[in-house]
């Protein structure tokens, strides 16, 4: 077995993008003259890097999930009510609000799959649900508090040999990022890559493209409620923590050059987008730009990527050596 | 493969638009307070700043320990012709929202005060989930009621001032609180001394705490709310007459996620910070950790009657304040309403004392018990059933 270093397909694009990035903070901010600043931004963006690999999954196998931003928010709000700073609580509630995440990417990956509704529709609907069931719950303000347990593995840091502090999201997230990644190399993640890019060809060479899709929304839900605990324990209980996660989250992902509607694409690049999203985010600001333009430069990207990746995509057709049957627009998943 | 760079290009152009948009801003000459909006806010009216800013020091007249019953500088109204003997009231109440912390302390405490006037026999509440529209047909649906009083907490000014006029219209006697109305027609308005006093008691505080040129974060929640504009501007006014350098003015919606990365941010930015001025306290705890995670003290702090930040405050021995937009206000419609059913005097607009916490009273006001993002200006203590129905 021989490892030779290669990227994925691309993956180059937005590497460059983010090593510009980060020397322009270098350039623009004092405090990313020493490794520490670097390592705060990538604490901070640790959850979304999360969320951008578990959209990644849903994404590249053909699919939307728009239902994680709200998924975040509850998960925050059920934890700090049903820990209500009790210490011991935390371990339980921790694994219940894994498998709340487990479970509404369950419920979504089967109502796409089985009734065959589009996974845009069946999201946009559980976005709906768990925010209003939120809201009800909670009477539109979270009661209770997390634990100092709890919020460890968002604010605090742990002492590595050699290296020093280490925050535990950074790590948390180092150990997510080689899974993933050596996840999609192997059998089922480039089945899940090809049931994004031709249903039809994996389903006749004998994949099961309705379980490959579930895998996706399932991962997706876990990895949610995994960055709600690091929000959560990064800045405490909110009901607003979740607004508009789910738009980063597919911004992130196509920055890093994945395609909408599946198909193309590594998960590596998606974290990376996400990084760089949050790098320019915090340069923005460094350069004394208001928050308010963030939005924009959110939607200004998903424009210009997808447009680049659908000029792209016909380039790249006409290039290719061996001749591959693949439709240049997809359809609608479903 | 010149298409790829695209995105490279794009990000770049983006950038460099954020540059150029920052210039309006940046081009204050002499660089004292660059962040500051040294233009006069349109939210900012002198006359009622001067106001607001008088009734801090004026005397209220009332209960002693009662501020919720206690008005300043009243004027008062005959309201003989409401007087309704018998009791067996039906006090109607159109909510603008319950949808944030305030909001729910205070609608709590409003039915504990219900609770005590045994003459009140129906108390029905239409919840407008801070739509107008609603709003509106709710106070439409009111009036075909057999309500014995009104109350309204308005959603937003302009838009409700014709649905309140057509209720006072019925002949019932309708009672405004919270937010006000474009009209005189209800029988009494209702509400704290307001929003410049409140900007103002923590832009005092800074400017006296901090010292001269130290660099001030504001940090507001969003933008265009009356309410929370007034603070700002009366704020302004104060910054813009000291020699505070404001170095940034940023929303933060209210999220504390959003809140700690900005403060953050601004710590490594300019180096230091000596003191925060937020225009509500709900996400002053999320900037407090960012001072300590950040492994720098914690400045000057602007906060609010939250029981989290109070707690934090006595915890840490902070250097803070806690101007208040009291919740105890809640209890005063219903104390209104029966006064005009019995033919009692109220005053046209009843301004309410607003204190403020500091760090010689901060103890009184913590309550271990309470859940974090409870109000302690309720006035509710001493309510039967306290501390049940506000858990």
């Amino acid at each position: 077995m021989t490892w030779r270093p290669r990227l994925a397909e691309g993956t180059a694009p937005v590497l460059v993008v983010l090593l510009l990035l980060l020397v322009g903070l270098a350039l623009a901010g004092p405090a990313y003259d020493e490794p520490s600043g670097y390592l705060a931004l990538l604490k901070r963006a640790a959850p979304l890097m999360i969320l951008a690999i578990g959209q990644y999954f849903v994404i590249v196998s053909g699919g939307f999930d728009l239902s994680v931003g709200a998924l975040v928010t509850a998960g925050v709000v059920i934890a700090a009510r049903l820990i209500d700073g009790d210490e011991s609580a935390t371990t339980p509630v921790i694994l219940l609000v894994l498998g709340f995440g487990l479970l509404v990417g369950l419920v979504n990956g089967l109502i796409t799959t089985k009734l065959l509704v589009p996974s845009f529709i069946v999201t946009l609907g559980m976005l709906l649900v768990l925010d209003g069931a939120t809201f009800l719950w909670t009477d539109g303000a979270p009661r209770g508090a997390l634990s100092a347990a709890f919020r460890t593995f968002g604010r605090g840091a742990l002492d590595v040999p050699l290296l020093g502090e280490i925050p535990w999201s950074v790590l948390i997230l180092l150990a997510i990022l080689v899974a993933a990644a050596l996840f999609m190399r192997s059998g089922t993640g480039r089945a899940l890559v090809a049931a994004g890019d031709n249903e039809a060809a994996v389903r006749m060479s004998g994949g099961q493209v309705d379980r490959l899709r579930l895998l996706g929304f399932v991962l997706s839900g876990l990895l949610a409620a995994v960055a709600a605990i690091l929000l959560g324990g990064f800045a405490g209980v909110s009901a607003q923590v979740g607004n508009g996660l789910e738009f980063r989250a597919i911004t992130a992902v196509v920055l890093g050059g994945v395609l909408l509607g599946g198909g193309r694409g590594s998960v590596v690049a998606a974290a990376a987008g996400a990084l760089s999203l949050e790098a320019l985010f915090t340069l923005l600001n460094l350069l004394g730009v208001s928050g308010a333009l963030e939005s924009a430069v959110q939607g200004l990207i998903i424009i210009a990527a997808v447009a680049y990746a659908s000029l792209g995509g016909g380039l790249r057709q006409r290039l290719r050596t061996r001749p591959k049957q693949r439709n240049t627009v997809q359809p609608a998943p479903s | 493969m010149t298409k790829r760079w695209a995105v490279v290009a794009v990000a770049g152009v983006l950038a460099l638009a954020g540059c150029s948009s920052d210039l309006p801003e940046e081009t204050n000459p002499g660089g004292g307070s660059s962040g500051s909006d040294t233009r006069k806010s349109e939210f900012f009216d002198q006359a009622e700043y001067d106001r607001q800013l008088a009734f801090r020091n004026a005397t209220p007249q009332g209960p002693e320990g009662k501020p919720w019953e206690q008005m300043l500088e009243p004027e008062m109204v005959d309201t003989t012709k409401f007087a309704k003997t018998g009791g067996k009231y039906t006090l109607c109440f159109s909510n603008a929202a319950v949808d944030n912390p305030w909001r729910q302390v205070g609608f709590k405490t409003m039915q504990q005060e219900v609770k005590l006037h045994p003459e009140i026999s129906d108390f029905v509440v239409l919840d407008a989930e801070a739509k107008d529209d609603k709003q509106i047909s709710d106070i439409q649906s009111l009036t075909g009621r057999n309500c014995s009083a009104i109350i309204i907490s308005p959603n937003t000014t302009a838009t409700l001032t014709p649905a309140v006029e057509q209720a006072c219209g019925t002949g019932v006697p309708v009672i405004v609180f919270d937010r006000g109305v474009n009209t005189s027609c209800p029988v009494t308005f209702i509400h704290p001394i307001g929003g410049f006093a409140f900007g103002a008691n923590g832009a005092e505080f800074l400017k006296e705490k901090v010292k001269p040129g130290g660099k001030v974060l504001a940090l507001r929640i969003l933008p265009g709310v009356d309410v929370l504009e007034q603070r700002w501007a009366a704020a302004n006014e104060i910054f813009t007459g000291s020699e505070l350098d404001v170095v940034g003015v940023e929303f933060t919606d209210g999220d504390a996620a959003k809140t700690k990365s900005i403060v953050a941010d601004y710590i490594q930015r300019e180096g230091e910070i000596n003191g925060v001025w937020m225009d509500a306290g709900a996400t002053a705890v999320a900037a407090v950790e960012a001072f300590q995670d950040a492994g720098v003290e914690v400045p000057a702090f602007v906060g609010e009657d939250q029981q989290d930040f109070l707690r934090l405050w006595v915890d840490e021995g902070l250097n803070a304040v806690a101007p208040t937009y009291p919740t105890y206000q809640w209890r005063t419609p219903i104390i209104a309403a029966l006064k005009i059913l019995k033919g009692e005097q109220v005053p046209r607009e009843w301004v309410l004392p607003q204190p403020r916490i500091t760090g010689e009273n901060v103890r009184q006001y913590v309550q271990q018990d309470m859940p974090p993002l409870h109000y302690a200006m309720c006035g509710c203590e001493g309510m039967p059933g306290y501390p049940g129905p506000w858990k």
